[in-house]
């Protein structure tokens, strides 16, 4: 059983912090309100990345090919961005 | 019983790799439409911000949660084989088959209900983003679940053991990479617009 308590434990901090991203959308904080709910989206993100993905346990080759992309997808956002904001 | 070393087996490096170039092609799909969903957010915070209230909240909600325990059952699905656990395996398989038609079911009722409510992709910008990308990352929840069955199908077969789990693991990976998405796609689309 001893192998299935990590991942039960990481299942109930995502439950709690959907909950919690839930709740902070029904307050008005401005701005505020999409760094919060990205900045939850993201440590989720990782939780399932570095814990059902097993990146925690990953050598560095494969964890090489998991991040590079997401490289890639920020040049893409942040030059696209640039773009639209300073056109 | 195996030592604690040779539980951890997995898949080989080279199918590992496989896997995750693949997901590195599905991030860029994906992140097309998260690229199109910054721009025009950036362009028009207000109708962004007026039509994401048309959304149900909570069943968006609910949809995380399916998603996650979909995660979940995955998870021990792996933590299993890798022990040789079959049984547990394909009760896991089968309740992630579930969770997942659990998921594309409420996705359909809502869907029917912006229908009702006259909500098309066509209607404006925001709702054209909405149904594409749930409406793409429905396919991948559908296809995650014709692999499933398919992975059930073996498990049923004995085809699979702390050896030899490497479709389970592929499998695995694709389906959290499924619930990744949708962990983005919540928040921008039905909490913050």
């Amino acid at each position: 059983m001893a192998g299935y308590k990590i991942y039960l434990t990481v299942w109930g901090v995502l439950l709690v912090l959907t909950a919690v991203t839930v709740a902070v959308s029904f307050l008005n904080l401005g701005l505020w309100n999409a760094t919060v709910a990205l900045s939850i989206a993201s440590l989720k993100a990782a939780l399932v990345a570095l814990y059902f993905m097993h990146l925690r346990h990953e050598i560095k080759l494969v964890l090489g090919f998991a991040i590079f992309p997401f490289l890639i997808l920020g040049l893409i956002i942040v030059g696209t961005l640039i773009d639209a904001l300073y056109r | 019983m195996a030592s604690k070393h040779a539980d951890h087996k997995g898949a080989p490096v080279a199918a590992r790799l496989g896997i995750w170039a693949f997901l590195a092609t599905e991030l860029l799909l994906f992140g097309g439409l998260f690229t199109a969903y910054a721009e025009f957010r950036l362009a028009h915070p207000d109708l962004f911000h007026q039509e994401h209230l048309k959304l149900n909240r909570l069943l968006g909600a609910l949809n995380t949660v399916l998603l996650l325990t979909s995660s979940l059952t995955m998870a021990v699905g792996i933590a299993a084989i890798r022990q040789g656990r079959q049984r547990v395996l394909k009760v896991c398989l089968a309740l992630t088959l579930a969770l997942a038609g659990g998921f594309l079911f409420i996705k359909y009722l809502e869907w029917s209900e912006d229908f009702s409510h006259g909500l098309f992709p066509a209607s404006n910008l925001f709702f054209g983003l909405y149904f594409m990308m749930t409406g793409l990352h429905g396919i991948h929840v559908l296809v995650g679940m014709a692999v499933m069955v398919w992975l059930l199908v073996r498990a049923r077969q004995g085809a699979f053991s702390p050896d030899y789990s490497t479709p389970v693991e592929i499998t695995d990976l694709y389906w959290h990479f499924v619930d990744l998405v949708w962990i983005y796609l919540f928040p921008l689309l039905y909490l913050v617009g």
